[in-house]
Order: structure tokens, then sequence, then C-alpha cells
């Protein structure tokens, strides 16, 4: 089907306010190319789970499409026009199902080397719209925070490599009552600027003890869901003709009560803990990946004002020669080598939140659980600077803001 | 900012990205000279001014039909910032030390191709930029470099082998090219498949004999005419309780491949030796520290193989080896993707990596900086050997040939 032959009645399979939307705006996506439009409908269908910041910007990004004239339109998706499909693409339901159009899209522009006009394309378009739709300047400056080295008594490297020179490190911070102090912080923020999803503490293990009013996500609580998954991949793998495509398929299309999650009061949330289950690689089987990829994407997804990131000990990866021995042992820790992840992880937090409006505002808080180690970052820091003096987590946060 | 270009699928990068990668050319070009200041000041190299071809033969004084060709691929893709770059060189001591003083460094090879690991190795394989299905047991389209040599010098099937890691490169030996194809080809070895018949398919090994660290759960089934159990002890004289035994000192699959790859090289010593790396793929699992202690393994085990060649009287003083990434990760700088961990975004990062070749007919201790593709190993395997590349894309490297 071509975008041009678009009804309303096409999209019946939609959730309610998904379909309401794309009726609004169908005169606008039927003049869309095709190797364009199935992109925008992968994320209005899931538009009924998706957080507050990213339903205004796609209700933006659709106004904006339907303002064009039909000229403009055709000059700000000409790159996508340029692209060359298959029949067995024009021919795909991506109506109802636009992320498995894109899955077969993304390997298509691959193998045909199209993928680099596509990349021209979408940057181009992106710029475009970042332009007239500028992101939404936060009401607050971002706070990020985290605390990794759970476990660790003592370590060799030095932590924060590619962080200090972006901030203040400190190697006399008081550690007593870190954690229970930066949860105390995170939530002060929290009931000072009520939004929803828009204050986090994610835990790569046990979540603590915390407020309400933070969106909660932990490695720990999920554990039913995570072993119900491992049951549906065992199942599905033992089934004639399925292959990796075919897996990530059937696991993009599992919901939150496929693998136990009862329903709650917050069907967003359950949603996207299932996404990041299913679609996050090797978050199934480490929490230090867990803890980043899940903090990726909720700084991505939800743009947070406070994001609080703890990681802990994940499982340690067993060598050949002991996979070989056995051994039916529960899989130990490994906390030495969590901490590196955690400190890469720590990094990668920083960018991401550097990619969200009003970064140059943002501060940026790491702390060695336990320990006197931290880096701080802000606009009010200076920068690649080392201090020794005690000083308490609380002081530090004063300083980054 | 639109969002649905998503990391998974990498059609979108920031802005800062953006300008950077302004011209993807001239961004490799800055990787590339990095990567040369950098191997300039840590191994004490000098950089050729100009390109030297130079008879293989008159440097050497070996004869075309003794000459020995080992092939190291660095699998599965590195970043700089973990090898090369100044705060990743304690991760390759030996590439650093011993390999690179030795060796002529080309700091500039890029790979144009789908960045899958299979498909680019066959893209390696070939001189030809493969869009063959990378989670599919297919065979090359196009003739690889053992069915070239095979044909053109009337060699026999023990004179050229492949030591891979995984289940799918089954099928990396021979193509199924009209003109090549079936029974020209190199024996392929796959220790790990090895490993699983030797101990009857025990699931408790199931963890270990997952195949492919993108899709860690999923083990394509094998096809085509690989190294049997039985044929080890008649060719490679090692008993299956042999080889179990000493899979139990062993850590990794890389280093079972390499274990083969020695008993190979003392009971059959093939001409042409084509030896496929996995080990740092566990990136795509998220755990930093996993992927760091996967280079630091393949250095040594590159190290070792050198060690092996120098010292085994079939290979000393007539054999040149090369060590090349099939290509890179993505960078962190790039929105699309989540750094170190995938190799999704097509970026220069991913695109541009290196290559070193060093023993019989190379001079030591050079680095070129000008451009080459991963397609040009063929034609200058080829060209070092005697034998005809009609069907491949690339061109011979003047300075090897």
């Amino acid at each position: 089907m071509h975008p041009s032959d678009l009804k309303p009645e096409h999209f019946n399979g939609y959730p309610p306010e998904a379909k309401k939307l794309v009726t609004d705006y169908l005169s606008s996506l039927q003049r869309l190319p095709l190797s364009f439009l199935p992109s925008l409908l992968r994320e209005v269908i899931e538009y009924d789970f998706k957080f507050p910041a990213e339903r205004r910007a796609l209700q933006k990004e659709l106004a904006n499409l339907h303002s064009l004239s039909p000229d403009q339109a055709r000059d700000w998706l000409q790159g996508f026009a340029e692209i060359h499909l298959s029949s067995q693409l024009e021919h795909f339901d991506w109506i109802n199902a636009p992320a498995q159009f894109v899955e077969q899209l993304s390997s298509y522009l691959w193998t045909t080397h199209q993928l680099d006009a596509f990349r021209t394309a979408a940057l181009a378009y992106a710029d475009r719209l970042r332009a007239v739709t500028p992101p939404e300047k936060p009401p607050i400056p971002r706070l990020g925070i985290t605390v990794i080295g759970q476990g660790v008594a003592a370590h060799d490297e030095p932590l924060f490599r590619r962080l200090r020179a972006h901030g203040a490190y400190f190697s006399g911070v008081k550690p007593e009552n870190g954690l229970e102090l930066l949860l105390t912080t995170v939530a002060a923020r929290a009931n000072a600027h009520s939004e929803p999803y828009a204050h986090w503490y994610i835990d790569g293990g046990q979540a603590a003890a915390h407020n309400p009013a933070l969106t909660c996500v932990s490695y720990h609580a999920l554990e039913p869901v995570r072993a119900a998954l491992s049951a549906k991949i065992r199942a599905e793998i033992e089934r004639p003709g399925m292959g990796p495509e075919n897996l990530r398929t059937v696991l993009a299309q599992l919901r939150p009560a496929d693998l136990g999650l009862a329903k709650s009061s917050d069907p967003v949330l359950d949603r996207f803990q299932v996404k990041m289950l299913t679609e996050g690689s090797g978050t199934q089987i480490f929490s230090t990946t867990f803890a980043q990829w899940t903090a990726r994407e909720a700084l991505r997804r939800a743009q947070p004002l406070t994001m609080l990131v703890r990681f802990a000990p994940r499982q340690r990866q067993k060598p050949m020669n002991e996979m070989l021995s056995a051994s039916h042992e529960v899989a130990e820790l490994d906390p030495l080598g969590s901490l590196i992840d955690a400190d890469m992880g720590a990094y990668y937090n920083w960018l991401n939140l550097q990619r969200l409006s009003g970064a140059e505002q943002s501060s940026f808080l790491v702390w060695f659980e336990g320990h006197n180690e931290a880096i701080a970052i802000g606009p009010s820091l200076p920068r690649g600077t080392v201090s020794n003096s005690a000083t308490g987590l609380e002081q530090l946060l004063t300083w980054a803001s | 900012m639109s969002s649905y270009f998503s990391p998974q699928n990498a059609k979108h990068r920031d802005r800062r990205a953006a300008a950077g990668a302004s011209a993807p050319q001239e961004l490799a070009r800055q990787l590339a000279w990095n990567r040369r200041e950098f191997i300039r000041s840590a191994a004490g190299v000098a950089l050729a001014g100009s390109l030297l071809p130079s008879s293989l033969i008159a440097r050497t004084g070996i004869s075309i039909g003794k000459r020995k060709v080992v092939v190291i691929t660095f699998g599965g893709g590195a970043r700089d910032q973990e090898t090369f770059a100044p705060e990743g060189q304690e991760n390759i001591p030996h590439l650093m030390h011993e390999l690179i003083p030795q060796s002529a460094f080309f700091t500039q090879v890029v790979n144009r191709g789908i960045l899958g690991h299979y498909v680019a190795t066959a893209s390696l394989a070939t001189g030809v930029y493969e869009t063959i299905n990378n989670f599919a047991s297919l065979p090359p389209e196009h003739p690889t470099v053992f069915e070239y040599f095979r044909k053109d010098l009337k060699r026999p099937a023990s004179d050229a082998w492949v030591v891979a890691p995984s289940n799918g490169f089954n099928r990396i030996g021979e193509s199924n090219h009209r003109s090549y194809g079936p029974g020209l080809g190199a024996r392929v070895i796959l220790p790990k498949h090895l490993l699983s018949a030797a101990t009857s398919g025990n699931t408790d090994y199931a963890h270990l004999l997952r195949d492919n660290y993108e899709t860690p759960f999923y083990t394509p089934e094998l096809g085509g005419g690989e190294f049997e159990l039985q044929q080890m002890g008649n060719l490679l004289k090692l008993s299956v309780d042999d080889f179990k035994a000493h899979a139990l000192t062993l850590s990794s699959p890389d280093e079972l491949s390499v274990y083969i790859v020695r008993q190979l090289m003392r009971q059959v010593a093939p001409s042409l030796l084509w030896i496929t790396m996995h080990d740092i793929d566990i990136a795509h699992a998220g755990a930093y520290s996993l992927y760091i202690d996967g280079i630091r393994r393949t250095d040594r085990l590159c190290a070792d193989i050198w060690k092996t060649i120098q010292s085994e009287p079939e290979y000393a003083g007539k054999t040149t080896l090369f060590i090349l990434p099939d290509f890179g990760r993505d960078s962190d700088d790039d929105s699309g993707g989540n750094g170190f961990q995938h190799h999704r975004t097509g970026d220069a990062l991913s695109r541009t990596t290196w290559m070193m070749a060093l023993g019989a007919g190379v001079r030591e201790g050079v680095v070129f900086d000008r451009p080459l593709e991963s397609t040009d190993l063929v034609p200058t395997l080829g060209s070092m050997l005697g034998f005809s590349t009609a069907l491949a894309q690339g061109k011979p490297i003047p300075e090897l040939s």
C-alpha cells in the first residue's frame, strides 16, 4: 500500500489515543514517503504508552508536518523520497507492524548500500525539525547523580578518568549516610517540582527506601519478569525456523502481561520496563548493563529533571574452563568488574544528560559508594581540578548547581 | 527533536556529531592521523613518506611456492580509545611494544560494507563487499581468497584453512560462485563446535557454546563441509580426550581457537591460514570490563601466534602475518548508538580500522597513513602469493605487493 491510499479505518488496530492522533493528521501522513512514514508510525502506535515529553514532541512534529505546503514537504523529505525500496517492503503491513518494517528497512538499507543516504536524510530532517520545534527548556536545571562501586572495598585503577577534565574531583568526601542523603535530595526536588516521570531513581540491585514521588525502576524487582522472559526465549528458540531476526520480532511484541506483570496503576512504566528487557542487549544478563541502558532510555525518552542511578554488582562472567566444569552453583558476583562497568556507565549517563536541553546549566555528580571519592560537574565548578579537603555530598551538590 | 530514529536502528545522530561528521572522509582521516601519531610516539616507528613498492621475492629471497600467509581478524571490533589512543594503549601492550615495531602499519583501513561480523569477514575474504544475511548460514557470493589460491596454484585442500569461533562462520571457506565454489575452498574448523561434539552436546555447556554475542540466545544450524570431530585424530594428531582436557585449562573460545591453530601449524602447516577472533564482541552484552578483558586477551593471543610462526620450522622466515579488525565500534559521540556496545551506526569510527603486516617481505617499523579499503586485502594476498583475484573489487597494496 502507498501512503496516499491511507484511510482512517486502516488504523482500527491502534490504541485509542494513537488512533485519534493519526486520524487527526491523516492528510499529512498521506504525502510522506514510504521510507519515512513507518518510522513515524512506529512512534505513533506507542503513543498511549509514551512519556509526556515524548507525547509533546510527537504532537509538535505532526503539527509541523501538517503546516508544510506541498512544496515544503517535498523539500523537507526529498532525501527520503530518493531511497529505493524493494517490492517486498512496499507490500509489507507497515501500518500495523511499523517496528518490524523498520527492522527490515534497516537491513535493506545496509545490503543496498543506502544507509549513508538515509542517515544524511534523517540528519537533515532532524536538524530542520529541531530548528522549528526547539526542545523544551527545563523549568529547573537538571541534576544527574550516579552511584558506583557498591560492594567494592578497594580498587587499584583511578576512577572517573573520562569525566575529570569536565569537573572537580574530590578525594575527601564524607561517605556517612551518603545514599540516604542523595535520595533525600532527589525526593526534595520531586516534591518541589512535581511532574509525571520527571524524577527517577534507577537501581541495578535492590532499591533502597525512597520517596514514592520518584519513578523507580530496579533490577531486583524485575527478577520474576526476567525469569519469565528467559523461559519465553528458551521456548521460542526451540521452534522450527526461529532465527535471530524472528526472535527479535517476537520479543518486541511482548507486553507486560505476557511476562507476568500484573495490571498496575502505571501501564506506561510497565511498558517501559519490559522494553528495557526485550529491546536492550545484555540487560537480561548483567545488572550493570540494565542500569546503564535504562538510564539512557529514560533520559532520551522521559527527559527528566532529576535522575539518580545506582549501580550494583553484576553476576560474574565465568571463564570457559569453569563453564566446562559444569558447576551448578549460584552465579557469583563480580564487584570489581562491575565498578569498571559502572565507571563507564557514569560517563555515558553524563553524555546522555548533556544531550538534553539546558545542558549548560545541568549538574552531575558521581560518587564511589561508601568511599571518599566523587566527581562533581556543574556550571559553577572549575574543570579539571582536584580537592583533597573533607567535604560532604550535600556540599558537592550545592557547588555543582 | 525527532525521536523516532531510534538508537537500535541507528538512523539519527546528535547535532555535535553531525557537525563533526559533515565530511565522513575527513573524520576518517582525522582518526588515521591520530592513530599514526599515537603509534609514532609510543612505539617509536617511522612514517613512510611515499609508496615504496618492491618485489617481495627480491626482499625475501623466498620463492612464491614456499611462502606462507597467516591472517588474523582482531575481532569483533575494537575502538581507538580502547586500543591505539593514549588512554587505550595499556590494553594492547603486545601489539604496541612487540609487534608494531616489527610491522608495516596501515592507519586507515575503511570498511564501506555491512558491519556484521560474518558478512564483514566474508567481505575481507572475498575482496568484495558481500551483502549476504549476517545471521544466516550462507556462503559468500563471490570467490574467496582460498578458492583463488587453490584453483590458480593447484593447491590441495590441506593447504588453506580457516579457524573461526562460531557456527555462523561455517560457510566462510568457499563461495557459491559458479566458477569456483564447492571443492575449491578452505577447510573450516569451528573449535567450539568440536568441543560441543566432544562433549556430546551436554546442555551444561549451552552458555559456552552460544554462538553470537549479538544474538546470544541463538545458535544456527550447521551446514557445509566443516571439519568433523573424527578427523581431529587423523589430521591434528589430537585425541578427543586430550582436546577436552586442554579445553579445561583455557579461559575463552579464542584461546581454544589458538590452541587448534598451533596444532594445525605443527601437523598440517597450511600455506594460507585464516584465524577469526571473536572474544571482544562480548561488548554487545554492555559490560565494559569484559570488553576490555577481550581486547587484552586478543592482544596476547596475537603475540602468541606470532611467536609460534617464528618458532615453527615450516613457518619461520617465510611467513607474512596480517592482523586487522573486521571493523570498529560506535563512537561515544553518536547519540544513535550506545558507545562501545554495538556497531550499528555506520559512523566513521566504526568503519575506520587499521592493519599491520609483519614477517617475510615486509618493511619493519613503518607507518602508512594513506586510505585503504578492507577489500584490498585479497588482491594483496594474491599479489604476494602469485594468484589471480580477478573478481575482487579491491586493489593490491603496493607497499606489500
